[in-house]
């Protein structure tokens, strides 16, 4: 156990810094060049920081997201009557709220809605370009596009809870608050509304992609450390030129569970767990509400949980022999 | 004989811990040791009580098969077979297989001159578990606390669990855990992405090279943490999420008995402000 874990780097080496893969024609220089080197984050990785690519797409990205953001901030501003010391009190609190259910998919008032409404097309406006951004880098950099279509499944749960569910539903107040509090607040009134969200399969398949993520990572992370010694780190030389880093890594596992990856292969298991985890998740958003009314009911249905006793008496939910208005 | 090309020269004896050379062979892909004997047999009894307390219950219906720890009555004592007994046999062969498991694997380590992350950071998972079936509920005062093995009523007992405490979004230990797990499953995506599109670049390009990768972060995000800190980042980021749900699981119950959105009143009542 004397031998050292290289949990850190302990000897920084300081060489010329790298401005980056020369670009073609039509791309802007890239700002903050040259690059710094900063001690510390030499610690746990490259110790350079800088240059960025701005460029057009980076650029409009950047402000419609601070457009986005400062929409939100003076809306909370504005619920605690703009006092600084509330607002930071109170800030895990205060939300910025999608329009009441009377409006269903209609154009609201601004305080009654209208500001959620403007955030979430910049918000998504920001979210596309930055999309089209990561692959604009990837394609002059003549690499493979993996990483936009990553993003891609993550823009895709987002757009199911702020744009797809809610047309479907016909109200824009199904989507979720902006705000720390708030959104945690709806998650568990959806679950709740819809029959216990642990029993929506697609849920279920979320989460075990969740885990399976962590797994993974914790996996691919604590092997390729356990092999730096060997020169682990350099995955690409690896996959192209397997040497005894491979070697040792895939036996590790061969030995361990009887089945191994490849340098190369790990990385599509990791690409796509990722991937799936907003992906399923999405879907059983998408599903609830519109398709499925009550999971525990769909579940039993199903054959998959068992009827539990009736502890309780039995509640008539009012809703249904009153009415609810919209 | 299940052997990769390059493997016959790695198969070599030593860096067992225990017992010699008595168990340092193969079977098949699989490395046995002294702690693959006890692996399998903790496995193969937990399992074996798995089934015959399903044999005992009332579904085949594998959704729904569930064995349920003691009744909180019983307190921290050993309960009847069929009133929690299995489930408490269970738990010491589950804790058993896992340890035996991580132990296997410090001798694999051992074997191929690797450093000891992957049972480090197995560890950490197990802690996870222990946490839930010894630590909290000795905390409580009773077995009863611990969750039932099945698939749903697993899911049963986090959802009732959380309830217990109003609303468990609002743990502060959750809210970090949840993020380091959103924080993973980000950080795992762009590493498996990078990695692939370098080695599948765009067509009629050759392989890419760390230059390549180091690149596209700076380039979109100012900063590329390179090809060994991104390892670390990332057994960082699920250790971590692992680490705050134990504890968020801890403090509910021997710490917080109250709802968690009770818990924040401190921060609104802090005398700067209030």
């Amino acid at each position: 156990m004397a031998q050292y874990q290289n949990l850190f780097t302990t000897v920084t080496a300081e060489g010329p810094l790298h401005s980056g893969v020369e670009l073609g024609h039509g791309n802007s220089p890239r700002s903050f060049d040259p690059p710094i080197h900063y001690y510390w984050l030499g610690k746990i990785g490259n110790a350079q920081l800088g240059p960025i690519y701005l460029g057009g797409l980076g650029i409009a990205s950047l402000i419609c997201g601070l457009i986005a953001f400062t929409i939100i901030g003076m809306n909370m501003l504005a619920s605690v009557n703009y006092d600084p010391i509330q607002f930071v009190r109170q800030l895990f609190w205060l939300a910025l709220e999608p329009p009441p259910p009377q409006y269903g998919l209609q154009l609201p008032p601004l305080n009654q809605g209208g500001w959620w409404l403007i955030t979430g097309l910049f918000l998504t406006a920001s979210l596309f370009l930055w999309w089209a951004r990561t692959y604009r880098r990837a394609r002059e950099l003549g690499m493979g596009t993996h990483i936009p279509w990553a993003f891609a499944a993550a823009i895709w749960l987002y757009l199911v809870l702020g744009l797809f569910r809610p047309i479907l539903m016909g109200s824009w107040g199904e989507a979720v608050p902006y705000g720390i509090f708030p959104h945690l607040d709806w998650t568990a009134a959806f679950s709740l509304r819809y029959g216990n969200l642990f029993y929506n399969p697609f849920h279920a398949l979320s989460i075990v992609f969740l885990y399976g993520s962590a797994l993974l990572f914790a996996m691919h992370g604590a092997t390729i450390l356990a092999v730096t010694h060997y020169g682990g780190e350099r995955e690409l030389e690896q996959i192209t030129d397997r040497g005894t880093a491979s070697e040792r890594a895939a036996l590790f596992w061969r030995w361990t569970m009887g089945f191994n990856a490849t340098m190369e292969s790990i990385h599509r298991w990791a690409w796509w767990f990722a991937v799936l985890c907003p992906l399923t998740g999405g879907i059983g958003i998408l599903l609830t509400g519109t398709v499925v009314d009550n999971w525990y009911l769909w579940s039993m249905k199903h054959g998959v949980v068992p009827p539990y006793p009736e502890v309780f008496p039995l509640v008539v939910d009012p809703s249904l022999t009153t009415g609810v208005k919209p | 004989m299940a052997m990769l090309s390059f493997e016959k020269k790695y198969r070599v004896r030593g860096g067992t811990l225990l017992a010699g050379d008595l168990f340092d062979f193969w079977v098949g892909p699989f490395y046995v040791g002294f702690f693959g004997v006890t692996s399998i047999f903790f496995a193969a009894l937990g399992t074996a009580l798995i089934l015959w307390g399903a044999s005992q219950g009332p579904t085949w219906n594998l959704w729904q098969i569930s064995i349920a720890p003691p009744d909180l009555s019983y307190g921290l004592r050993f309960a009847p077979l069929m009133e929690g007994g299995l489930w408490q046999l269970i738990t010491v062969c589950a804790i058993g297989a896992f340890g035996s498991w991580a132990l296997r694997e410090v001798e694999i380590c051992r074997k191929l001159g690797m450093g000891y992350h992957v049972p480090a950071a197995f560890s950490v998972a197990i802690l996870g578990y222990v946490t839930l079936v010894v630590i909290r509920p000795v905390l409580m005062g009773a077995w009863g606390h611990g969750f039932p093995y099945g698939i749903y009523s697993h899911l049963d007992w986090v959802s009732n669990v959380g309830y217990q405490y109003l609303h468990f979004h609002y743990n502060p230990a959750h809210m970090l855990a949840v993020s380091f797990f959103f924080a993973t499953v980000f950080a795992l995506s762009l590493h498996g992405g990078l990695i692939l599109s370098a080695a599948n670049p765009k067509k009629g390009e050759v392989v890419k090279t760390p230059e390549h990768e180091d690149t596209f972060f700076r380039d979109t995000i100012g900063y590329s943490i390179g090809t060994l800190g991104i390892h670390r980042l990332g057994l960082f980021l699920a250790l971590a999420a692992v680490l705050f749900s134990a504890l968020c699981i801890v403090i509910s119950g021997p710490f917080w008995s109250r709802g968690w959105p009770e818990w924040w009143g401190w921060w609104l009542n802090m005398p700067i402000w209030r």
